[in-house]
């Protein structure tokens, strides 16, 4: 099952190489990663998505809350939670392709934000599932690059992940 | 306070820590700190002869006083010789503080002279390491560095110091910190005592209890309330390999260790179980066998420090999260009480009928004392391990490599008292023995170290003899030589059909008597059965000198009982060449 765990870590050097070489220490995949500082400086918030059976991922936040860096640490998969992933895709887009690109793209609401003679980049938020279809139904289309920002989350309501 | 370098902050740092030894080995990156504590600093130094010796002898420091142990290290290969003592001290979570030099900040990732990612090469086998930036934050880094390394489940700590932040011209203020506080690491203080009251019910109420003591006992000094818990409720107790000690090894109710080469009752009366108190022990592969068939009618109560240990490989009933001391007085507390209120818990019918069981068990297979097979002059392994008890009346630190001699040593020297054996456990490090013993000698000056090693494990840190002559560390090596590479031989003749891929050394070995002598120690060669115990006296007379006592043993012997894998359960035992459960 798929899974996001977000957490608080220090904002200090190391500190993310200390959490990404857990994952391969201990056998586990990450699928997207996600981080940067907030707006306490002193704190990094990460998010981080990958797939396990409940044991597994039970085990997996043990050993990341074991981290000295790590402060605070949430499964936002555990209850109701709003997750956006970012990307911007670069596709050809001349001829007939040129329209049904910027259609495809407002039908997803997406935007383009770089236009140049011969290709669209297009920039589109959304959960990972929505990005995925619409790389699908890109698939006409010459796609010429693809860069995504892997899931960044927040739970829903008044809970908070915060010191 | 006067201003200091950061040469001076460390050497002072350590003296306001209390730190007893510092063992370590200069280098062009830690010269300014060399200088510092040349020049004034109380803690006296420890030469080793390579730096992975001096990682084992803070280690074997620690293990038996309970203190962090402290290592100064070079940069580049310093750092990365003093890994393997690092990945010891942290797969049985000892607590250490390792300061390793670095080349000058400015030359960091050029590839420079003695150069090594020390923080990255350290990552997977440390509790926490910390890169140090500004000079100014040296004493609270080395705080933080020993707080970390000896709360919780203890650990290694590695402080990288770029050499420039050393330096003797730069002074700054210095204070060192009493506490410190971090937002990021809390260690649990005490248990649940919602958990520690089911606990106490379930325990009660088992027919067929046994208590599982790990290493987390002896670590979190909960062996005298563990003995007491143990003792009034008359159930029986077996320990891993790391454990051993934390109950009296010669206490009737003590039914050996466990696991793949424990004892046949221990094994036994775990499988047969039907609730297992599980302190401060990990349920590590090398005591489950096959992890679907272990122990299949026991519920289990699980305590330890560290949460990530419970349920991490078998699901715990109830688990403990908490200092193992702390949780044992509540739980004492708890059973107390249950009983007062009803007298008839735990049932005396019951837990009658399984100590029977397991004096049945113990009759039958008790542990070999004579010869198993075969008629020869040869000295038996165990017999060694035998002759060194009586000589030692029991009371010796033990410390030992890793390999056949290493499980005789587990198997027949019982330990009463907790921090007497000393071996790598976890990540099981040949090698560790000697330099061990060389920490252990140098915190008990007064008392017995013996060193159970065999010529495999020995030469692996055979240098460090010249750094027992100059401490004068008398320690007895008490080498069980059958020119093999025992334990590696033992799976060959019992997986590999005889097959002795390089566990021999056709004929090189060393003549380990001259060895030792040319150190400036005695050597002595025992062959004869009827010698063993006169040399073992002998050696134990000379208080003041080391003596390496090179024992030839019978090469063909093999470590009994043994865990017969794949799998197998707790009671799937190999208990001699032909015989099995």
């Amino acid at each position: 099952m798929r899974r996001i765990i977000s957490m608080l870590m220090e904002n200090e050097p190391g500190a993310l190489s200390r959490v990404v070489g857990l994952f391969s220490q201990r056998g586990y995949n990450i699928e997207t990663l996600n981080v940067a500082p907030t707006d306490d400086p002193t704190l990094s918030r990460l998010t981080l998505s990958t797939v396990g059976s409940d044991l597994r991922i039970e085990q997996l936040t043990k050993q990341l809350n074991k981290l000295v860096d790590v402060v605070k640490l949430a499964e936002l998969t555990d209850g109701a939670h709003i997750e956006r992933d970012l990307m911007l895709i670069k596709v050809r887009a001349t001829g007939a392709a040129r329209e049904e690109v910027k259609r495809t793209t407002d039908i997803f609401r997406g935007q383009i934000v770089d236009v140049g003679p011969t290709v669209y980049t297009i920039q589109l938020t959304g959960t990972s599932d929505k990005l995925d279809a619409f790389v699908a139904a890109m698939a006409g289309a010459e796609i010429l690059e693809v860069v995504r920002s892997g899931v960044a989350g927040i739970s829903r309501g008044e809970k908070v992940l915060s010191l | 306070m006067g201003l200091l370098s950061g040469g001076e902050m460390i050497a002072r740092a350590l003296e306001d820590e209390g730190v007893e030894y510092i063992f370590g080995y200069p280098g062009g990156a830690v010269l300014h700190i060399y200088d510092a504590l040349f020049k004034d600093c109380k803690v006296p130094h420890i030469l080793v002869r390579h730096e992975q010796a001096a990682t084992h002898a803070a280690d074997g420091y620690a293990r038996a006083t309970g203190k962090p142990g402290v290592v100064l290290v070079t940069s580049g290969p310093g750092a990365t010789n003093a890994i393997t003592g690092i990945a010891t001290a942290y797969m049985d979570s000892i607590p250490m503080v390792v300061l390793a030099g670095q080349v000058q900040s400015h030359l960091i990732g050029e590839d420079a002279f003695q150069e090594t990612d020390m923080i990255g090469i350290s990552r997977p086998i440390v509790k926490h390491s910390f890169m140090v930036k500004r000079t100014e934050d040296l004493p609270l880094i080395i705080k933080k560095a020993f707080h970390i390394a000896c709360s919780g489940r203890p650990g290694p700590v590695v402080i990288d110091i770029p050499k420039d932040l050393t330096r003797p011209d730069a002074v700054f203020e210095y204070s060192y910190p009493k506490t410190v506080k971090m937002r990021s690491y809390a260690p649990a203080q005490r248990g649940h005592t919602g958990q520690i009251k089911k606990a106490a019910k379930l325990l009660l109420a088992a027919k067929r209890p046994i208590i599982y003591s790990g290493g987390g006992v002896i670590m979190g000094d909960g062996s005298e309330l563990l003995t007491q818990l143990a003792r009034k409720l008359n159930y029986p107790v077996t320990s891993t390999l790391m454990g051993l000690g934390g109950f009296p090894g010669s206490d009737p109710q003590f039914l050996g260790m466990l696991g793949m080469h424990g004892f046949y009752e221990a094994n036994m009366a775990m499988h047969h179980s039907d609730c297992i108190l599980a302190v401060g022990a990990r349920f590590d592969d090398r005591v489950t066998n096959t992890v679907d068939k272990f122990c299949p009618g026991a519920k289990i109560i699980h305590i330890d420090v560290d949460p990530a240990s419970i349920s991490k490989i078998v699901m715990a009933d109830i688990p403990i999260v908490g200092p193992v001391h702390s949780v044992l007085a509540e739980l004492l507390t708890q059973i107390d009480a249950l009983i007062e209120k009803d007298q008839a818990v735990p049932e005396k019918g019951a837990l009658g009928r399984w100590w029977q069981q397991i004096e049945e068990w113990r009759a039958a297979q008790g542990l070999f004392t004579g010869r198993r097979y075969g008629e020869s002059d040869m000295i038996m392994p165990q017999q060694v391990i035998q002759s060194l008890y009586r000589a030692t009346k029991g009371d010796a630190y033990v410390t030992s490599d890793v390999g056949q001699h290493q499980m005789f040593a587990a198997q027949y020297y019982p330990f009463d008292k907790p921090r007497r054996w000393i071996n790598s456990g976890g990540l099981g490090t040949m090698g560790f023995g000697l330099p061990a013993a060389m920490g252990v000698k140098l915190a008990f000056p007064d008392m017995e170290v013996a060193c159970v090693t065999g010529e495999g494990s020995i030469q692996m840190n055979i240098q460090e003899l010249s750094t027992c002559t100059q401490y004068n560390s008398a320690i007895k090596i008490i080498n069980l030589r059958n020119n093999n590479l025992g334990m590696v031989k033992q799976w060959q003749d019992m997986q590999y059909e005889g097959r002795h891929a390089m566990s021999t050394y056709e004929d090189s070995l060393p003549d380990f008597v001259k060895l030792a002598e040319a150190y400036g120690h005695v050597g002595i060669e025992v062959k004869k059965l009827t010698d063993l115990d006169g040399a073992m006296d002998a050696a134990f007379a000379m208080k003041d000198r080391l003596v390496f006592l090179d024992i030839f043993i019978d090469p063909m012997e093999h470590v009994y009982p043994m865990h017969i894998a794949p799998n197998g359960s707790m009671n799937d035992m190999w208990l001699s060449k032909n015989e099995r459960t």
